[in-house]
Order: C-alpha cells, then sequence, then structure tokens
C-alpha cells in the first residue's frame, strides 16, 4: 500500500518562500495568483495491506517526524 | 573539573570550534560524543553544536533529533543537566521539544551571516549569568533558518515566564524592526526553559570568545559555565551531573 503525504504550513504561519513563488508568478504575467504556499509531499511504500492499521501508522509517523505540529498540518492518502 | 560533551552529528561543522572555545575558558578537555552513541557521558553540561546535521534534510534539526544520542541528551536535560543548543542545536533543541516554538527559513529568504547586536534579557540561566542584564553584545549568526516562530499563546507564556534569553537590537539595545536579521517574531534570538538550564540560540558565541577572533563578547557564555559548575560544587556536588 502507497501513502501519498502531503505537508502544509498552518494557516496564520508566514510562508516567504511562497510569497517568493508568488512574486515571480505575478512577474511572469499571471495575474490575479494570490496566498500561494509551498508545503512537501512524501511518498512512502508500505508493506501493511490492512487499511486501518496503514492510517495509523502513517498517522504516527506524521506526529513523530515527517510534520513539526508547531508550524505544518499534514494530511494523507492511502492508495492500494 | 568540568565535564563538557559536544554531541557531533553527521554534517555538524560547528563542534571543534565549541569545543576549542570551551577547552580555552574552563581549562578541561571536552568529550565529543557521535550521534550514534546511546549514553552520554555523566557531563556537567551538553552542548549542541551549528552546522547542517543529516544535510537539514526534511526539516533542520529534525532528524538529529530523532537520532539514538538524542534520547539520553532529553533525558539528562529533564534531569537538570545543562543543555546549550547554538544555530542548528537550537533547532534541535526545538525538534525534541525541550524547547517551545519552531525556526523557520528567514524571512528575506537569503543566508544571513554578519555580526549582530542582541540584548541579554535573562541572564539567570547556565549560560549567561556571566553577563549584565540588558547588557548589549556583538555576536554573529549564521543561518538560513532562524526566524523563530511561536503562536501567540506561546509567546505569551515564555516572555510571561521570562523564557526570552536573548533578543535582536542595535548597537544601542533598540529592539526594532530593522534590527531583526530574520523576521524572528518578537526579535527572539535565544530562549530557554522555566529553569534555565536548558538554552536555545541563533547567534555563534564560540565565534567571538577571544581576541584572535574580533571580538569578546561570546566568551561569558563559557565563564558562565565555569561559575555554574563551580557554584555547585560549593553548594555540596553535582546534582545537575548525577541523573
Amino acid at each position: 500500500m502507497k501513502a501519498l503525504i502531503k505537508i502544509t504550513l498552518k494557516n496564520g504561519v508566514l510562508d516567504p518562500q511562497g510569497k517568493a513563488i508568488e512574486g515571480t508568478l505575478n512577474s511572469l504575467g499571471f495575474s490575479g495568483v494570490n496566498d500561494v504556499r509551498q508545503g512537501k509531499l512524501i511518498e512512502v511504500d508500505l508493506d501493511e495491506t490492512e487499511r486501518q492499521a496503514a492510517e495509523d501508522m502513517v498517522e504516527r509517523m506524521c506526529e513523530e517526524l515527517l510534520a513539526n505540529t508547531v508550524i505544518e498540518d499534514y494530511s494523507f492518502e492511502l492508495l492500494a | 573539573m568540568i565535564r563538557a560533551c559536544v554531541i557531533v552529528f553527521p554534517g555538524s561543522n560547528c563542534d571543534r570550534d565549541v569545543k576549542v572555545a570551551l577547552e580555552a575558558v574552563t581549562g578541561c578537555p571536552v568529550t565529543m560524543v557521535w550521534h550514534q552513541e546511546d549514553e552520554v557521558p555523566a557531563s556537567d553540561i551538553i552542548v549542541l553544536p551549528g552546522g547542517f546535521s543529516y544535510g537539514d534534510y526534511l526539516r533542520c534539526g529534525a532528524m538529529a533529533a530523532r537520532s539514538p544520542i538524542m534520547s539520553d541528551v532529553v533525558k539528562k536535560a529533564k534531569a537538570g543537566v545543562p543543555v546549550l543548543g547554538i544555530c542548528n542545536g537550537f533547532q534541535v533543541l526545538l525538534e525534541t521539544g525541550l524547547l517551545p516554538g519552531a525556526l523557520m527559513r528567514n524571512a528575506s529568504l537569503n543566508f544571513v551571516c554578519k555580526d549582530i547586536w542582541l540584548k541579554c534579557e535573562r541572564v539567570s540561566t547556565s549560560f549567561t549569568q556571566c553577563y549584565r542584564k540588558d547588557q548589549i553584545i556583538r555576536i554573529p549568526i549564521a543561518h538560513h533558518d532562524g526566524n523563530y516562530f511561536a503562536d501567540k499563546e506561546t509567546l505569551d507564556r515564555i516572555e510571561g515566564e521570562n523564557q526570552v534569553v536573548f533578543r535582536y537590537c542595535d548597537r544601542d539595545g533598540n529592539v526594532s524592526e530593522a534590527a531583526n536579521p530574520n523576521g524572528s517574531q518578537r526579535n527572539i534570538a535565544g530562549i530557554c526553559n522555566e529553569s534555565g538550564r536548558i538554552v536555545g540560540m541563533m547567534p555563534h558565541p564560540e565565534r567571538l570568545f577571544e581576541r584572535a577572533l574580533g571580538g569578546t563578547d561570546g566568551r561569558r557564555i563559557f565563564e558562565s559555565v565555569v561559575v555554574g559548575v563551580a557554584s555547585a560544587m560549593v553548594e555540596g556536588g553535582l546534582p545537575q551531573a548525577q541523573p
């Protein structure tokens, strides 16, 4: 089973990299581009075949290492 | 005898600098401890040095905070052994949760390497007791991710508990936006835990600890260690060395 884990900065946490990307998009002529936020996508291949067990494991991975919950939120999906 | 340990991670690059500074000021040999070890030898202080542990992969300090040696560092820190985290070491302390908050990419997005001015707001810590309260000192910073962040509630709490050790300021001591080199909330450059035994700071005191380096404002960090260990001896034994 594969897990796709998305890590994003929490609302209210300034994202200077997102701002810089937004500025460059604007300078390239993309108008009406607002609130660009940058995050991470992490792919994990799991031996686990049972869905609930996989969810629990990925949840723990996020809490223990993959996300810093002081500044980041995470979400994930499991692909069979 | 002062027993100091410096933890070395793959990618640490200020470990030997801080060893030189500690040995010069304390006159005692410093033990270097590799991150794969399970246990830190009995120590009066532990230093987490600057650098780019694990290549800053995932987040600065994230991997180092979970390396084998850190569970013993956390255990000893919680038992009262003074721990100093400098730059990447500060990032590691935050990632372990020993200190609150996080360090994010500098607001300018630039790597900033220059001398800055600091106001010493808390001098009742294991590493700042030789400074005067509100003393203005010059120490270099060199980082890409030193933008201190915590939510408002946490910021209010650490200010209320007097846990802000250093703030960025100008040479006259004004804590202003212009003097903030990286966008840190409330100009915070260094914080400590409630007891003042765990201190994390972005600036590098080991880079200005003797005249040959161009200044000595960082030296009192290491002198504070000597005073701390000496006074613990006078009080009878070394409670912080026996977790």
